[in-house]
């Protein structure tokens, strides 16, 4: 028979190894899928895993697109881990990226045609402010109500999707725009532009944000007394109590963050990959930055590590759709047995399989 | 000689990184009350379970009145005639004591049958009990009442009870007492698990003692001292804490009237609580568990804020401060929950300092942790009070109990309090380590800290305190110099007598 057992103390190898084995476990379980689809498995897994970094016709098109997905799916998940680390759920950075958009590019249209170095940072603050006011709904709800974070924080999502269909088609519109929804494209506007920093590599600001986001953020959990506090929060509610930490501050810490970061981000994007506020501006970031901060285990390093992956899995699933005409829903499947294998085999970290031995 | 009940031979279980009992072999007879006896950690809840049946044993057998016995649940044990009463009562407050019965049994008689049995039982064993009443308005001695009728209807041929007493007043363990010893007259034995060795002196036949998950020795408890049996428990002999005749400063703390509701669902409000604690005294609190002890040490601690005035240290008006402010100016405190309260049972020791001692031993550096410095600090606490652990980055969850509060007692003693608030300072500790710990508030006092230390064992307040009084549903009784005090006085004063009735009586 075998049954678990659990470790004395959480093995940190297999913290290292278990993503690893589960990569591989996704790329076997993905190949007998492709293979049953008709389509040759080892193709489609160089595909996905392989081309978008190194084939010569496509690299140089989706290896900087890597970082244009991965830099705010790193950003948002940063913000979100300090929140869950300290059993805060903010689930809603899909609306606090919304309007981080909006607050961001209002600034932006505001000033236009205006040409000033102060533009951007201006844009860069009003975002932060954007999606970091958005948060401190459920935040201040839940400090001076006790309602739960959890539902008021995606409830807001679509209050935020509503506004942001409401000021594409009236207060941001582009009134040069033939009466189409959405606003002026920011790409055209090189004040408020978030542009390459380095041409080519997909290496705007916002990815650069998120690089700062992941050192600032393991500073902090590791050195600082509030990444302290955040802990032991998680840890042990009444001992943080006992320590002296406020409840409510913690609380409007971690919402303030993870909604200013995740602010940022929807600037970053609006002024910079996307251009303008659409209707559809938003395309998920905010949720899936959940899972990539559990699959970085809400470790800085592993969120930047996972952040990658997930948008690799992104890049090479559309290269797999078009070169294989897989279908679209094989892709998701793919990511979906990703996450299932990472978190089935989580459970190594702090169990131990026995076979046989005990009665 | 009598016959033999239970027969245990050679039962062995192993966990991983412990043996929890190693080759445990001893016997039962019909109508003995039985203790067992060790310290936390020596395998004597482990073993209890295997002849209930909710552990299975690695190796070694039993027999119960010469048949093979080995119980695959606690269904099986019960149905052999196994019964027991475990220290953390099973009950919902909801439901009726009936009700309550009644989901404990494995076939239910109706509910007028089980009433009138449950009076039958309750009136034959001295145990009054109305089966009618809602299980939430019961103290303490009552709910255990509960368990023991529920054990007692199914006619157990072996009773066991674990650590019945930690939540009675002395006159509630007479109660009990006088139960058990009718149990015996009729027939049925009893294992009696208990750390408390006067008790066992006066109520056992034989006693069995466990360290370290092995039999080390058998005596009969009533030819033995209680410091003997102390040492076969810890294996050494080890020294009684000296009270120290010293002199009493000035009045360093002062409660005015502390009222509070309390922040939990099933809490308990304090009501008009006031003291005077003098530098260099020790003031015992006694009471049954959850009579606000909890309470008393929050808004001590500054989780619980009060009305400022209502709370003076040295001087200052403190009762808004929360507990970071009131640590930088001296009053320090240690929760009785130790894991998940004053500890996070996954954090390091070394984590684990920085919780209270951030302040004081200046581990922060602009907001900045200096774990070299907590590190060390760590270090001084595991010397100085003997914390026996493999370092400074062990998770605080994985020391024994006496250790783990060695260590929290350590973290506040070595910040130099003014004055320090203990909840239950040795409950669950061995009896080498409650020495020691004990040993150390006396230190502490002697070096002119006024201690407060609020706990459930009248032995330890009477051996160390100065003063004494007990909390009853959040009130204070009369505070009195513990040397005039009398047993049945403590009792009075623990069932909520309080200083207001006396002087009425008076």
């Amino acid at each position: 028979m075998i049954h678990f057992e659990k470790r004395l103390n959480p093995s940190r190898i297999t913290t290292v190894v278990t993503p690893i084995i589960a990569v591989i476990l996704t790329m076997i379980a993905g190949g007998i899928m492709f293979a049953a689809l008709g389509k040759p498995p080892l193709e489609a897994i160089r595909i996905i895993f392989w081309d978008p970094l190194f084939d010569p016709n496509f690299a140089s098109y989706s290896r900087p697109q890597l970082l244009v997905k991965a830099g705010p799916l790193i950003l948002i998940a940063i913000g979100l881990s300090i929140g869950f680390k300290a059993g805060i759920w903010n689930i809603g950075a899909e609306g606090q990226y919304i309007m981080g958009a909006v607050f961001g590019a209002a600034v932006a249209l505001a000033a236009y045609p205006a040409d000033s170095v102060l533009l951007f940072p201006a844009m860069v603050v009003s975002g932060a402010c954007g999606g970091w006011l958005w948060a401190m709904i459920p935040a201040i709800l839940r400090t001076k109500f006790n309602t739960n974070e959890i539902l008021v924080s995606l409830m807001l999502v679509y209050v935020a999707e509503s506004i942001l269909a409401s000021v594409a088609q009236g207060l941001l519109k582009n009134p040069e725009g033939y009466g189409f929804p959405g606003s002026r494209n920011l790409q055209q506007y090189p004040s408020a532009f978030n542009a390459e920093v380095i041409a080519n590599s997909g290496m705007h600001w916002g990815v650069i944000s998120a690089f700062i986001a992941v050192i600032c953020a393991y500073v902090m959990m590791t050195r600082h007394i509030r990444g302290f506090e955040v802990r032991l929060m998680g840890e042990a509610p009444k001992a943080a109590r006992f320590s002296g930490t406020s409840t409510t501050r913690l609380v409007v810490f971690c919402l303030g963050i993870s909604g200013a970061l995740a602010g940022l981000a929807g600037m970053f994007e609006v002024s910079g990959p996307s251009g303008q506020i659409t209707i559809d501006f938003n395309s998920g970031y905010g949720f899936t930055a959940i899972i990539v901060a559990f699959l970085g285990r809400l470790h800085p390093i592993g969120i930047l590590l996972a952040g990658l992956l997930m948008a690799l899995t992104y890049i090479g699933g559309e290269l797999a759709q078009l070169m294989l005409g897989l279908p679209g829903a094989s892709i998701q499947l793919f990511q979906g047995m990703l996450l299932l294998f990472l978190l089935a085999t989580d459970i190594f970290t702090n169990y131990r399989i026995r076979i046989g031995g005990a009665k | 000689m009598k016959d033999i009940l239970l027969d245990i031979n050679g039962l062995t279980k192993a966990y991983p990184g412990v043996v929890a009992n190693n080759n445990v072999s001893f016997q039962i007879l019909c109508g003995e009350v039985h203790a067992l006896l060790g310290e936390n950690g020596a395998g004597k809840s482990t073993l209890v379970k295997m002849i209930y049946g909710l552990v299975k044993p690695d190796s070694g057998s039993m027999t119960f009145q010469d048949q093979q016995f080995m119980p695959a649940s606690p269904n099986a044990a019960r149905g052999t005639g196994v019964a027991m009463v475990f220290q953390h009562f099973s009950l919902f407050d909801a439901l009726s004591v009936a009700e309550n019965i009644a989901l404990g049994m494995d076939d239910a008689p109706k509910s007028r049958d089980l009433a009138k049995n449950i009076r039958q039982v309750s009136n034959a064993y001295g145990l009054p009990l109305e089966p009618n009443r809602i299980v939430g308005t019961l103290s303490a001695g009552e709910r255990q009442r509960v368990e023991i009728i529920r054990c007692l209807l199914q006619n157990p041929k072996l009773l066991i009870m674990d650590e019945p007493t930690s939540v009675l007043t002395p006159q509630e363990v007479e109660v009990l007492f006088k139960t058990l010893r009718q149990l015996k007259s009729e027939g049925t034995s009893i294992l009696y698990i208990s750390h408390k060795l006067e008790e066992i002196r006066a109520l056992c036949d034989t006693a069995t003692i466990l360290r370290h998950g092995e039999k080390v020795d058998t005596c009969i408890p009533a030819t033995t001292t209680a410091r003997e049996m102390a040492e076969m428990m810890v294996g050494a002999s080890f020294a009684n804490p000296i009270k120290a005749n010293r002199e009493m400063g000035d009045t360093i703390l002062s409660l005015k009237n502390v009222s509070a509701s309390s922040a939990e669902a099933f809490g308990t409000s304090l009501q008009g609580i006031s003291l005077d604690l003098k530098e260099g005294e020790i003031l015992g609190i006694g009471g049954v568990a959850g009579n606000g002890q909890d309470e008393l040490l929050a808004t001590l601690s500054g989780e619980m804020t009060v009305a400022s005035d209502m709370i003076i240290l040295d001087g200052q008006a403190i009762g808004k401060q929360g507990p970071t402010a009131r640590r930088k100016i001296g009053l320090l405190s240690a929760p009785e929950e130790r894991l998940g309260h004053a500890a996070a049972p996954a954090m390091s020791l070394r984590e684990n300092t920085v919780i209270t001692a951030a302040e004081r031993k200046s581990l922060l550096n602009n907001g900045f942790i200096d774990w070299t410095a907590a590190d060390q600090y760590t270090q001084d606490i595991i010397a100085d009070f003997d914390v026996r652990t493999l370092g400074t980055h062990t998770p605080a969850g994985s020391l024994s109990g006496g250790n783990l509060q060695k260590f929290v007692v350590g973290r506040e003693v070595l910040q130099n309090p003014k004055v320090f608030v203990v909840n239950q300072p040795t409950w669950g500790v061995d009896a080498a380590a409650a020495a020691s710990i004990r040993q150390k508030l006396l230190d502490l006092a002697d070096n002119g800290a006024g201690v407060i230390v609020i706990s459930q064992d009248l032995d330890e307040l009477l051996e160390i305190s100065n003063r004494f009084c007990a909390i009853n549903e959040g009130r204070l009784s009369k505070i009195v110099p513990t040397a005039t005090l009398e047993m049945d006085q403590i009792g009075l004063m623990m069932g909520g007598a309080t200083a207001e009735q006396e002087g009425a009586d008076a």
